[in-house]
């Protein structure tokens, strides 16, 4: 009871990255508040799923295993997550703000009345007082989230309701094993009893999904380009230092819209959140939709022909100048220093 | 046949994308009064839906729904110009301060109210919040399916609706039973742009409370033009619990809000000569950032 629990998604059988850091983030959660960490899975095959999550410190894991449960559909996974909650009654819910989590979020907090805060870039625990209520709640979850576009950041609670509930983006929060050997209990959720026969009104039909290759996310050097990058030969230059200095190549939404570089390459507020080593900024204004995604990054090069571009507020090194000028001068000295 | 019944549910923001240097205060916060108020873009992909299930279907009728201020009007003027056939704009004191959960508690109770809807259609998230979470609560609060980050409804036959939805990583079509909420993404096709015939036509379309200074010829246009009224309703005019409304109905609140300033600081610049970059790299090499 009063647990903190964690929705985990799953896709051909493996439980999604986003959904192993928050059991990260759920497990220092229920340290701080002396509670049990829960993992839910839902889906089908899902023998063994269990050696999955627990090494994150999950100690117990509910899942729910039947052919109509996967894929995803809306609304039976709501229907297993409302009475479960009903009947544990935790006291915090976590989900990946995916497609998945920010269906299926938004559904649990209207049938439970419970606050859901999208998209949060920190989770922690901590006291408030209403001042105009004289009201002291104790260990409360503040979930910090950028609003407005990233020109605020908001600390949210649900001084009242029950879960506090949260979604927060892949990459996010960090992953970390607890321990091989750590040991939870399983429980086996019986379907029919918390399914509805109408839950299954929509069908899916066709399904393509591909495995995420580009892993931008985990790169200790990023070689970004923006919509200053020009065109698609310029955007090949970025590869091709990236290559050389083994990093990965990243994009501003700007330069997704444009054309240059894949979705799955995007940082910053609609993209992943990166925070590499080295950020090497080509031709990225530095409007603060990306910047919050890149502006843990340890170092900052700029690259950019306005010498008064935003993104070099956050640079470590400045160079004004044109890519197709700068970029192949910094690949032939990379090479000339490293001979 | 008979048409459909098309409810998009539309919002106005602050132009948040462009946050320009004129919209900056000098301690570096965002002066929101500048920024300008926009018909919050996917709700424009979702209009675009809506507009294209009515060339496709005769008959069929779409109505606007937003809940904001008077001055939200605008967007629904903007929503007719384009093809809607009208519109609702829910505007009360009452509704202040709500979060997601008390707008979507207003918007269904408004909904309901509404008579019989066969697909209400929103943008999957607005970009003064980037939630996500009305469209499916809305959803949750009329007990009606969804089907979130659609990028085409396909059709919408016999009671049945058949979308394709657009995931992170690649594409799903599903099918689902009407009454149905749908919320489509950015990357569904564009609105279709502003129709100079629509605009002759609802030029002069106003809500209440956007009549209240004007003259007497302005007023006897609206009574002879009933299409020139946009519906403004209250919360008089539909049912709800006071409890779920606006602060008090909202579970979650806001602690505190820190602007996000921006700060500069000392960087190192550089010129684009091989001297500058060798030393660049000199340095990256030497200090194990790169190599």
């Amino acid at each position: 009871m009063n647990n903190v629990f964690v929705y985990c998604e799953i896709e051909e059988g493996q439980v999604a990255d986003v959904s192993l850091e928050l059991l990260t983030k759920g497990r220092k959660l229920a340290d701080d508040l002396k509670c049990e960490l829960e993992a839910i899975v839902i889906g089908h095959e899902l023998k063994g799923v269990e050696k999955q999550v627990m090494p994150f410190g999950v100690d117990k894991v509910w899942i729910a295993d039947d052919k109509r449960l996967y894929p995803y559909t809306t609304l039976p996974h709501t229907s297993i997550l409302v009475k479960l909650f009903e009947e544990e009654k935790p006291q915090i819910a976590l989900m990946g703000a995916t497609s998945i989590g920010r269906d299926l979020g938004p559904r649990v907090s209207s049938a439970l009345h419970s606050g859901l805060t999208a998209d949060c870039t920190s989770l922690v625990i901590g006291d408030h007082e209403d001042k105009k209520n004289k009201k002291e709640y104790k260990d409360l979850l503040y979930q910090i989230r950028p609003a407005f576009g990233g020109n605020i950041v908001a600390t949210i609670i649900n001084p009242d309701c029950r879960p506090q509930m949260a979604t927060v983006r892949e990459g996010v929060m960090k992953k970390e094993i607890v321990s091989d050997a750590y040991k939870g209990k399983v429980k086996n959720i019986d379907v029919e009893k918390y399914v509805k026969p109408e839950d299954f009104v929509i069908k899916v039909i066709e399904r393509h999904m591909e495995k995420s290759k580009v892993n931008i996310k985990n790169a200790g050097i990023i070689v970004a380009g923006g919509y200053g990058v020009g065109s698609k030969a310029n955007f090949d230059l970025l590869t091709e230092l990236a290559e050389v200095i083994g990093g990965e190549v990243g994009a501003s939404r700007a330069a997704v819209d444009a054309g240059f570089a894949s979705h799955e390459r995007q940082i910053g507020q609609t993209g992943v959140t990166v925070r590499p080593k080295l950020y090497i900024a080509c031709g990225i204004s530095g409007q603060i939709q990306h910047t919050a995604g890149m502006e843990e990054s340890a170092m900052v090069i700029a690259i950019n022909t306005d010498k008064n571009a935003p993104i070099n507020a956050f640079a470590d090194y400045v160079i004004t100048g044109d890519i197709a000028e700068v970029l192949p001068k910094m690949i032939k000295q990379y090479k000339e220093n490293t001979k | 046949m008979k048409g459909l019944k098309i409810v998009v549910l539309a919002k106005q923001v602050p132009d948040t994308r462009n946050v320009g240097k004129d919209a900056m205060k000098a301690d570096g916060t965002v002066n929101r009064a500048a920024l300008p108020a926009i018909f919050n873009p996917e709700d424009l992909n979702a209009l675009e839906q809506a507009l294209r299930l009515k060339d496709k279907y005769e008959g069929t009728e779409v109505t606007l729904l937003t809940m904001g201020p008077g001055r939200a009007a605008e967007i629904i003027r903007e929503g007719l110009y384009r093809g809607a056939d009208n519109g609702i704009l829910l505007s009360d004191r009452a509704f202040a301060g709500s979060d997601t959960l008390a707008t979507s508690y207003a918007l269904s109770c408004t909904l309901k109210k509404m008579g019989k809807i066969d697909i209400i259609i929103a943008g999957r998230q607005a970009i003064d919040g980037d939630t996500a979470q009305v469209g499916p609560q809305v959803a949750e609060k009329l007990g009606f399916p969804q089907i979130t980050y659609a990028e085409d409804i396909v059709s919408a036959e016999k009671g049945n609706v058949v979308v394709k939805r657009r995931l992170e990583r690649g594409v799903e079509t599903v099918e689902g039973k009407m009454p149905m909420v749908v919320t489509v993404n950015a990357s569904a096709p564009e609105c279709r742009p502003r129709n100079a015939k629509f605009v002759m036509k609802y030029k002069h379309a106003r809500a209440v409370s956007e009549m209240q200074n004007a003259t007497e010829d302005y007023i006897a246009l609206h009574s002879n033009r009933p299409y020139l009224n946009i519906g403004e309703w209250s919360v008089n005019d539909i049912d709800t619990n006071a409890e779920e409304l606006g602060l008090t109905g909202s579970p979650t609140k806001v602690k505190s809000i820190e602007n996000v300033v921006f700060q500069a600081k000392e960087a190192k610049v550089l010129e684009p000569t091989d001297a500058d970059m060798g030393e660049l790299m000199k340095e990256l090499i030497a200090n194990h950032t790169i190599g």
